[in-house]
């Protein structure tokens, strides 16, 4: 193992940093932006954590990875333990080492990070996770004697795969039920390929197949069978982890013109369908000269990052708050603005005109500035009379958020939703108002992150065992 | 991946595939639709559901070739597969006893308006069927529609089969001998619906359309499927496909249902050119079609 250098050195090491496909080409094409650590780098790296007793970036962690743990094992160059170490907790640390917002968690908290940077837990999760798989070095997991039971999963996002990773690790018959042709929901229709190749959530989804997953692809719960039917068809427990999608629309003049997406539309067309490569693939997409993404988060960042790469002159974000209040990661932000990607901050449009084909070609927008704040602490944006002004494009994405998707609500009696559809569930066992069933991830919390969705699979599975196997669901509530 | 039992031409550019999927099948009800992939390269296709082989757990769909997806559907051969089928999506179409029920069936809309026909009889209507085509050859299902229709009124634009005129006509001409109408069901392209619906609206006869706008996913995440009714925008996928016709925007879907038109056509030639081409020969010397009109 690399030796441990004292603490002072350890300090004095600068954080290592991945380097990045450069701007100008990445424009053009559709692979991952950043190149991962090396072997080399790594190791650096690893040396910089100063496994303090605290941790306190273990409780920065939603599902609480023993990051001091995994940096050790990357330290003494069992990479694949380290990787292993974090799937103790983590199902998806190729993912999460891509995806989760580090900044605002375990490297928020970071001891180092008061006076120096902090450790990049994120890329040292990046790379274990990249250099076991790359290695095929991931191991089978002991799965336990069969338990007879059978559970239900409807939806494959990061909810649904933590759950049925956790549930056939367990010894239980575990079906997905997902309602698009390919597993692993935004993962795979809405994150696009350069911020996660979707190589790497297809080898997430075949590694639970070997486990003994079962994949029913193109089926809709609530269509086909609905969760009643599910349960009487004999499964012991159904999990609910269908997200948040159903996009929103602004409800303005002209928003059904050609040429208005809604982001989830517009992603899914490159993604899922993979438009982007028109070559080989048969879904159409409109390659927009002069492209408005409206919204300001990790969404419209990845449309619009798109639409640059599709080929647009001029990608705009337009948001009608201040580049402060926008809630994408710093690195999207930053990664869009290396891009060309233009802001029009504080700038909401108000409506959309069409050409005689009822294509799409200008909206109308109004300058906004910051008032009193509102509900979430924000401060309220308030129009600015008389600022209205036109913006010439031939491409709106809409990326104001998604809401609920209702269909397995309305078919499922005695579902208990909140006021804005989204299904209650006990928050220590994910246990909804119908025995049997649990529920996690955006379909609960409203749009949220990946990680916040897996640790509610984690919890979710914890207790569907407890209540399979005729214990008492509460008694394993996490604490 | 779903078996293709049998794919067949039944009229100029107008093909029946008949698809194993008894779960679906056994689930599906007149009015919803499925969506299928080829290929694993292949766009999601939304198609109508025309037909239920419940003992067999076949699902029947009509197409006509208009595009890349819809040729290479041509090519699958009995005993094949396609992709994937997704379904059944989309609501039911409402059915009551409302006395007298009109269905109208034009182009390849005469097939998905078959099995609501069989519905409304159950319900104990008297169904009336007019359907129409542009000639006789395109007027297929003729059998069907006379099977359960009460009355049953084909028309051809060139007057070679039946009425020679289009649907409304003969649905005025209902109306105005005072015929009373409880509902009429509409499925065909959008001028025709569009003709049906501004006709009904006049004598104030309840209206249902069935709308096939552009979609992908089918379960209201994507949005692309929207449609304005009564000013209202509503996802055809999820609310629909069926609305009340004197509400609909059929400008809008018309041009939103040609968002895609130059791709369509670019893919198409790129097709035809290759000298590969497997498509079937009727499908290699095609045109597209000029607009209908109504
Ligand atoms: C474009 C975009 C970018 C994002 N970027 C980030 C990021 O960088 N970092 C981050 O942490 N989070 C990000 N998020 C949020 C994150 O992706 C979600 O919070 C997370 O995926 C939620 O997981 P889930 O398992 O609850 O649901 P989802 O991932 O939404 O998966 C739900 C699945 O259920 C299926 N389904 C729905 N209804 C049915 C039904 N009736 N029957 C069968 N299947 C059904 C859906 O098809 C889907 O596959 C992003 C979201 C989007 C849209
Ligand atoms: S097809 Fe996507 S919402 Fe209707």
């Amino acid at each position: 193992m690399a030796e441990k250098l004292p603490a002072k050195e350890r300090m004095k090491i600068t954080r290592q940093e991945m380097s990045n496909q450069d701007p100008d080409e990445r424009k053009n094409n559709f692979d991952e932006v950043p190149f991962g650590f090396t072997e080399e780098t790594a190791l650096i790296e690893a040396q910089r954590c100063l496994e303090c007793p605290k941790a306190p970036c273990i409780k920065g962690c939603p599902v609480e990875v023993d990051i001091p743990g995994f940096i050790r094992l990357v330290l003494e160059k069992d990479f694949a333990g380290a990787a292993r170490k974090i799937k103790e907790t983590n199902a998806l640390p190729a993912v999460c080492g891509r995806v989760c917002p580090q900044e605002e968690q375990c490297e928020m908290v970071c001891v180092l990070s008061k006076k120096f940077k902090p450790v990049a837990v994120g890329h040292l999760e990046r790379f274990v996770a990249d250099y076991e798989r790359e290695n095929n070095l991931t191991e089978l997991p002991e799965i336990a004697p069969p338990t007879g039971r059978k559970v239900a999963v409807v939806g494959s996002g990061p909810a649904g795969l933590t759950v049925a990773g956790d549930l056939v690790k367990l010894g239980h018959k575990v079906t997905i039920f997902e309602a698009l042709h390919k597993p692993g929901g935004v993962l795979v229709y809405g994150i696009p390929e350069f911020r996660l190749p979707k190589k790497i959530v297809q080898a997430e989804c075949d590694f639970l197949a070997q486990m003994g997953v079962e994949f029913k692809n193109s089926t809709v719960v609530g269509k086909l069978d609905t969760i009643d039917e599910l349960l009487e068809m004999g499964y012991d427990s159904v999990f609910i982890g269908t997200g948040a999608g159903l996009p929103n629309f602004m409800g303005l003049e002209g928003e059904n013109l050609i040429g208005i997406y809604s982001a989830n539309e517009y992603l899914t067309r490159s993604n899922l369908m993979r438009a982007f490569d028109g070559d080989s693939y048969d879904t159409p997409i409109i390659h927009g000269k002069n492209v408005a993404v409206l919204g300001g988060g990790n969404t419209a960042m990845d449309a619009v990052r798109t639409a640059i790469r599709l080929g647009a002159e001029n990608a705009y974000i337009v948001y009608r708050r201040s580049e402060f209040e926008m809630p994408a990661r710093k690195e999207e932000i930053h990664h869009a603005m290396e891009e060309g990607v233009q802001f029009h901050l504080l700038t909401n449009p108000i409506k959309f005109i069409g050409d005689e084909n009822s294509k799409v070609k200008q909206m109308e927008c109004i300058k906004m500035e910051l008032g009193e704040p509102d509900d979430s602490g924000r401060r309220r944006p308030v129009p600015i009379a008389d600022s209205n002004f036109i913006l010439d494009i031939d491409l709106v994405v809409v990326a104001i958020g998604n809401s609920s998707n209702p269909l397995i609500p309305a078919t499922t009696p005695g579902l208990e939703c909140n006021r804005w559809g989204n299904i209650i569930a006990d928050e220590k066992t994910m246990l909804t108002s119908r025995k049997g069933v649990f529920a996690g991830g955006d379909i609960v919390t409203g749009g949220a992150t990946v990680i916040l969705a897996a640790g509610a699979g984690k919890v979710a599975a914890r207790a569907m065992h407890a209540y399979m196997m005729g214990k008492s669901v509460e008694e394993t509530a996490t604490t | 991946m779903p078996k293709v039992i049998d794919n067949m031409q039944i009229g100029p550019m107008v093909w029946k595939m008949r698809v194993e999927v008894p779960h679906l099948v056994e689930k599906a009800k007149a009015g919803q639709f499925v969506i299928l992939r080829v290929n694993e390269e292949g766009e999601r296709v939304p198609m109508s559901i025309a037909g239920l082989d419940r003992e067999n757990g076949l699902l029947t769909i009509i197409y006509q070739v208009v595009g890349k997806t819809s040729g290479l559907m041509t090519t699958i051969e009995d005993g094949g597969e396609i992709a994937d089928c997704v379904g059944p999506l989309g609501v039911a179409s409402h059915v009551e006893k409302w006395g007298t029920t009109v269905v109208v069936g034009g182009g390849i809309g005469i097939a998905p308006v078959f099995p609501i026909a069989q519905a409304y009889k159950e319900a104990g209507n008297k169904v009336i069927s007019i359907i129409g085509a542009r000639n006789e050859e395109l007027l297929f299902y003729r059998d069907e529609h006379k099977s359960v229709a009460d009355e049953f009124y084909p028309c051809t634009d060139d007057g070679s089969f039946g009425h020679h005129g289009f649907v409304s006509d003969v649905l005025k001409k209902l109306m105005d001998d005072g015929v009373k109408i409880g509902m009429v069901m509409a499925i065909g392209p959008v001028p025709m619906m569009r003709v049906v619906a501004n006709l009904t609206k006049e004598y104030n006869v309840s209206t249902w359309v069935s709308l096939n706008p552009l979609m992908i996913d089918g379960t209201g995440m994507c949005g692309g499927c929207r449609v304005t009714i009564g000013g209202e925008t509503k996802f055809a996928c999820v609310d629909g496909p069926d609305f009340d016709g004197h509400q609909v925007d059929f400008d809008l879907l018309s041009a939103r249902l040609s968002a895609y038109r130059e791709q369509e056509q670019a893919a198409m030639k790129k097709m035809l050119d290759d000298p590969n081409c497997r498509l079937h020969e009727s499908v290699q010397n095609f045109k597209y079609p000029e607009p209908r009109k109504a």
